[in-house]
């Protein structure tokens, strides 16, 4: 799936095996590809942990590319005494420096067949002519590829194949709890299916996924602002605790409010078809007709009222009053209610 | 000719400086030192006398600065302000020796700078009678800022003067104030304003008048608006803008057109500029066109671009502010049509749209506009994004039953 996902795999010049995290294997040279940290550090241990077991006397080596000096490489990689094998983990190819550069490309032309070279890479160009070589099959490397979870299927996917793994069954109402309790950052989703691995005894139901996640929700500012302009004032204020809690500032969330409201002020009262409104107002069609669709309930007074409203607590979230969550929350109430106070 | 022509309408403030320069032309520059007593003990007695830090005062566009400069070119010149010797002509240049200067285009003066200046003010004039420090915009200064100042100002070393600008005395904090000797600006006349821009411009009466009486007598806002038509142009459309609001959508599509009207004015001003600093900066850096900067020397456009950052909030800031003037203007206007006073309109041109206004909602209303307009102007000055500002005050501007 990570394969067809990459952009970079499409451009047909790659020449060796690009598998996904799960399938890391020892290979003497390995590139981890991909912006998604933790799934990175997986796929550099489960490399380990298989030439550990393949031969315990493995020595392991770290070297950063980025304060990288002339040689370094060279000299770790080469033949020691009594021929152990070796493994050397390079982090921060992607800010690697010049000389690393040098080094990394002769040795790509003729690696050591007992020893396993890591290389690191977050993402970007640089250090780009280093991996268009070990693509093209210089060296009989592989490329592991840990592209981010982005969509809520790939988190639903990545939890799914969590479980199986360790032979554990979990409800899916319990896994869709569990995705949307943690849909920030995927490290924190491993870690919370992790725990449920090993805390959790038998089957992991909604019960147990709510005893240790619950109500926990990851709210953005624009959630607050849609509960709130749809009239919903304890779901707005209820998200709103979330979204301070889990680190919106109360600043973009008001400008959030300040934009929704704004654009469904533009198209109050205006009978044109969305797509000729789009060019005028300056927002997508699909966002007018959203737009339209929160205009319900709403009067021009109320627009007015909501609107001042937001202007003034923009002035108390940045100093004019003493506390930015009262002001942003004030704002919330009256937005919910409408404009009526 | 004289460095005091240029003034216009100023007459007071112009004699208090001319005596001041010219008691200090009397001593002979042989005994400064027994010069500066006399001085010192005269200030106390008598007002046409010389003293060593100064404040001038007045609304914007008053010309505070040009009368700084020129009680600074009267003060280094040898003839007391001839405008003609080498030393005016580099008063007029900002290049005399003896001259140092403050001013921002930036939102406030930073405190290096401030420290940079109180440092030079301890050396000697190199060749005049004085050293003179002008600082335009002193205003601008935040309360750590104008600590600094205070000892240089308290006890300047003999021979050096201080001449501080702002709008008002309260301004300034009362520190400052109690160290400097107050010199107010009075709004000019209108005719006189006038009458300053048809000779320096070359304009007809009208345009002349015109420009003045919408400029409310800012002389340098007069200036542009004679000169450049487009200016003039954006002016009109803000106004009817106003005058047309009918309902909430109309204030939000208003206040969008008129961030739009501030943006423009202020890249007009800045952008040109700013491809040109970048550009002579790469030159005097030896990257050549089209090359990529290396890294050891990015950090000398990042901070050019900081600066142009700061310059261009600055400058939006100012655009805005001079629609909230130009508002002001209006909303006065029907103010005193609504109250019964049918002369001096500073928008005669839109006379048929204010009466209808007038008629349309109370005085009450007006006032609580004018108010917002205030409200605005705070919120835009504490970091309030400008849309919103603009679009709260458009709303109000829009309502009609009094609040």
């Amino acid at each position: 799936m990570a394969v067809a996902a990459s952009p970079r795999a499409n451009k047909a010049k790659v020449a060796i095996a690009q598998l996904s995290w799960s399938a890391a294997k020892p290979a003497p040279l390995v590139l981890v590809s991909g912006g998604e940290g933790f799934l990175a550090d997986r796929a550099i241990s489960m490399i380990r942990e298989q030439l550990r077991a393949a031969d315990p006397s493995l020595e392991v080596s770290d070297v950063d590319a980025s304060s990288y000096s002339p040689g370094q490489l060279l000299t770790l990689a080469s033949p020691s005494l009594f021929g152990e094998p070796r493994l050397i983990r390079v982090s921060n190819v992607e800010k690697c420096n010049d000389d690393f550069l040098v080094d990394a490309l002769d040795y790509v032309a003729s690696p050591d067949s007992e020893t396993t070279v890591i290389l690191r890479h977050d993402g970007g160009v640089r250090g780009k002519k280093l991996l268009d070589s070990l693509r093209a099959g210089n060296g009989g490397g592989i490329e592991i590829i840990c592209a981010e979870l982005k969509s809520d299927s790939d988190k639903f996917d990545f939890a799914t194949g969590e479980f199986r793994q360790a032979g554990r069954k979990i409800s899916a109402g319990a896994l869709r709890s569990l995705v949307s309790a943690f849909a920030g950052s995927g490290a924190e989703l491993a870690s919370a299916c992790q725990q449920l691995i090993s805390d959790a005894v038998g089957e992991i139901s909604d019960r147990t996924v709510d005893d240790y996640y619950g109500g926990r929700i990851e709210a953005t500012a624009f959630k607050v602002v849609d509960s709130a302009v749809a009239g919903r004032l304890g779901d707005a204020l209820l998200t709103l605790r979330h979204a301070l809690s889990s680190g919106a500032d109360p600043v973009p969330v008001v400008a959030a409010f300040a934009a929704k409201l704004r654009l469904m002020a533009k198209i109050s009262g205006d009978r044109r078809s969305a797509g000729e409104l789009a060019g005028a107002v300056g927002a997508a069609p699909w966002q007018i007709d959203r737009a339209r669709k929160d205009l319900q309930g709403w009067n021009e007074p109320g627009l007015a009222r909501a609107i001042e409203a937001i202007a003034d607590a923009d002035a108390n979230v940045k100093g004019g009053g003493r506390d930015p969550v009262y002001a942003v929350e004030r704002m919330v109430m009256i937005v919910a209610s409408y404009g009526r106070d | 000719m004289s460095v005091w022509d240029e003034l216009v309408g100023q007459k007071e403030a112009i004699a208090v400086f001319r005596a001041a320069a010219e008691s200090g032309l009397a001593v002979s520059p042989g005994r400064v030192q027994a010069g500066v007593d006399t001085v010192g003990k005269a200030a106390s007695m008598n007002d046409a006398s010389m003293t060593h830090s100064w404040l001038v005062t007045g609304p914007p566009g008053s010309g505070r600065s040009n009368l700084a400069y020129a009680f600074a070119a009267a003060l280094l010149c040898r003839n007391g302000g001839c405008g003609d010797c080498p030393d005016c002509k580099q008063v007029a240049a900002r290049t005399h020796p003896d001259l140092a200067t403050l001013t921002t285009e930036a939102v406030i003066i930073k405190i290096e700078d401030v420290r940079e200046l109180v440092r030079g003010s301890q050396f000697s004039p190199a060749v005049s009678r004085y050293r003179v420090i002008v600082i335009e915009d002193a205003d601008r200064m935040a309360e750590r800022t104008s600590n600094v100042l205070l000892k240089a100002l308290e006890e300047p070393p003999e021979r050096t003067v201080w001449i501080l600008c702002a709008p008002s005395e309260a301004d300034l904090i009362p520190t400052i104030r109690s160290r400097v000797r107050s010199v107010r600006l009075r709004v000019p006349s209108i005719p006189d304003v006038a009458e300053l821009i048809m000779a320096r411009d070359g304009v007809t009466n009208e345009v002349a008048e015109r420009a003045a009486r919408h400029a409310q007598s800012h002389i340098g806002m007069a200036h542009r608006l004679a000169t450049n038509p487009e200016a003039h142009t954006r002016r009109d459309e803000t106004l009817r803008l106003a005058l047309g609001l009918s309902g909430v959508r109309d204030a939000v599509l208003a206040a969008a057109r008129m961030i739009e009207i501030a943006t423009d004015d202020a890249k007009a001003l800045t952008d040109e500029r700013d491809a040109s600093e970048l550009e002579s900066t790469r030159r005097s850096m030896g990257v050549a066109t089209g090359d990529a900067v290396p890294a050891q020397l990015r950090s000398h456009i990042k901070n050019l671009e900081d600066h142009q950052k700061r310059r261009a909030t600055r400058s939006l800031r100012d655009g805005l502010d001079r629609i909230l003037v130009d508002l002001l203007s209006l909303y006065r206007d029907i103010l005193r049509l609504q109250l019964g006073v049918e002369t001096s309109l500073i928008n005669e041109e839109l006379e048929a749209g204010l009466r209808a206004a007038a008629t349309a909602r109370t005085a009450a209303d007006t006032l609580a506009t004018m108010e917002a307009i205030g409200v605005a102007r705070t919120r835009i000055d504490s970091n309030v994004s400008p849309v919103l500002a603009i679009e709260a005050l458009m709303i109000r501007a829009a309502r009609k039953e009094a609040a």
